[in-house]
């Protein structure tokens, strides 16, 4: 397949099918609506399950059911949508099923408006839903990079028996670009899924069960240091960021998603004007890599962190940086979306951004 | 052509402002260049106006978004008063010269009016009006060859209206010839 012009939502629609979907189960919402109208197409004809469901909160609970069923099973929707699901959310973290769940941020808080933003950061990362559970978390910048990681998420999910989030925001779903869908991704080895709850038939002698609820806190204390013994392979193992224009930065700039984009042309811009400017390009949130900022160079006057929310992933760049350097903010929000003329006048003014 | 062209195209709802920036990121997407296109979504294209931005690149885009246009094509009166400011010094205005009959003046800038509508009227359907203004922008910025053009716009109109073809190519022969008696150089 040669390069093809395709809708962002699209194409992550295809990626899934790519990456072998089996099931998809979605409630409406804007700015996502392409990718279940895509897969109601497709998916269907090619003997695979798409299913509208009543609700956010049905359509979760029935990807934890056929997660459970050992299929490989995905959701998507955008914020309020996604803030509905965190229930079960949290329950298919904890009975440590496979999903893959694409999260097409939109303006919030509440019902917030359509318009792209990055003010999901925490909802993702953090979690809304109850417990120490965490999200492996992808943030592309390009309709490209979406698909590859789509392509790649299901592995991932499988591997660690974890739900894997893609977290765009509604530029990247909305937009049309020229990609490959031919580029190879990193194959993994997968054991059998000889847990899943799919008959006992499939499984003589053994009773599967998925489940979240341990009533004795001894039990639960284990199921949960066993939790955090995986999210720590998770951080050793899946780190992903990109450093951009790291020869000798005056300051450096960390953003992920279509604010990095931007900040790539604001960087360009800047070097015109003999600033130089580097990018720490966090493409996984989960696990946040904290080992890109001793890669910082101690003369760097300062680091700028750009989002799409008034300071979200601020927190682990603070934590990252340990108060080693004078951290700065720029976010716009609410669906606003800054030229890169913003971000070269936030640089230049950068004291007046000083957070810490 | 220069490296990068970020285009704003706006317009009334139904005067093929979206199919005319999607040709242009079919069109780099099948020459191998970058191509992206960006629709305004929501309550904003409710209750008329349309706009979206392209950007076609010979290397890979950075920021989606841009603050001033290389290229405004501007279909309608409304869409030119918003976007006029938004050109970049040298930069191409070209707005639909059978809706805004005032002579449009901007300096440092090339602003070429084209009646496109009433072209398209003589074809026989003022539908294929997006498809002379594709005819002049192309002629003043020679993006795209005639080839790659005409096989997006097949693509693009499929089995079912295969049969506007031809009628698109005229509209874009004829938006062409338009500028060339004008005898205006841009690119």
């Amino acid at each position: 397949m040669a390069k093809v012009l395709m809708k962002g939502n699209e194409a992550i629609a295809l990626a899934a099918i790519k990456g072998g979907v089996d099931a998809f189960y979605g409630y409406p919402i804007t700015p996502q609506n392409e990718v279940p109208e895509y897969l109601s197409k497709h998916l269907k004809a090619n003997g695979k399950v798409f299913l509208q469901a009543e609700s956010e909160v049905s359509a979760i609970n029935m990807v934890y059911g056929a997660a459970g069923a050992g299929k490989r099973v995905m959701t998507s929707s955008s914020s309020p949508g996604i803030a509905l699901k965190q229930e079960g959310i949290s329950y298919i973290a904890a009975a440590e099923l496979p999903c893959v769940i694409v999260s097409v941020m939109r303006g919030g808080p509440g019902l917030g408006g359509i318009q792209p933003s990055q003010a999901d950061y925490y909802q993702a990362t953090r979690g809304g839903g109850n417990g120490d559970y965490q999200l492996i978390v992808y943030a592309p910048e390009s309709i490209q990079e979406t698909i590859d990681i789509m392509k790649e998420s299901f592995d991932i999910a499988d591997y660690y028996r974890n739900p894997v989030m893609v977290l765009v925001d509604g530029l990247i779903g909305q937009m049309m670009e020229s990609v490959d869908f031919d580029k190879p991704v990193k194959e993994r080895f997968l054991p059998e899924k000889d847990w899943a709850t799919n008959g006992t038939k499939n499984h003589p002698g053994k009773i599967n069960v998925a489940n979240s609820l341990h009533i004795d806190p001894n039990n639960l204390e284990k199921h949960n240091i066993h939790l955090q013994e995986k999210y720590n392979t998770i951080r050793k193992n899946e780190v992903r960021y990109e450093l951009v224009n790291f020869d000798n930065p005056d300051f450096v700039i960390v953003a992920y998603g279509t604010m990095a984009r931007i900040c790539r042309s604001s960087i360009e811009l800047l070097e015109k004007e003999g600033i130089s400017v580097g990018m720490i390009r966090p493409i996984s949130l989960f696990p946040y890599p904290k080992e890109a900022f001793t890669k910082i160079p101690n003369k760097v006057k300062g680091l700028l962190t750009c989002e799409l929310s008034h300071g979200q992933m601020l927190d682990d760049v603070l934590i990252a940086n340990n108060g080693k350097h004078k951290v700065g903010f720029f976010g716009r929000s609410g669906g606003m979306v800054p030229d890169p003329e913003e971000i070269v006048e936030a640089i230049k003014n950068f004291d007046e951004r000083v957070v810490n | 052509m220069k490296k990068t062209s970020n285009v704003k195209v706006a317009g009334f709802g139904g005067q093929g402002v979206m199919m005319f920036g999607q040709v242009l990121a079919y069109s780099a997407t099948k020459d191998d260049l970058f191509g992206l296109w960006f629709p305004s979504y929501g309550p904003e294209t409710r209750g008329g106006t349309a706009n979206c931005a392209v950007i076609v690149s010979d290397k890979q885009i950075n920021s989606p978004v841009f603050k001033d246009a290389d290229h405004l094509v501007a279909f309608n009166l409304p869409s030119l008063e918003k976007f006029r400011s938004n050109v970049v010094e040298n930069g191409l205005i070209l707005y639909n010269g059978s809706l805004i009959k005032d002579e449009v003046k901007e300096e440092g800038k090339l602003c070429i009016g084209v009646p496109v509508n009433d072209i398209a009227n003589e074809l026989g359907n003022v539908k294929v009006a997006n498809m002379v203004m594709m005819g002049a922008y192309l002629g003043l910025t020679n993006l795209f060859s005639d080839e790659t053009i005409e096989a997006v716009i097949k693509k693009f109109l499929g089995q079912k209206k295969a049969d506007l073809l031809d009628i698109n190519m005229e509209a874009i022969q004829k938006g062409k010839d338009y500028i060339k008696d004008l005898g205006v150089n841009y690119a």
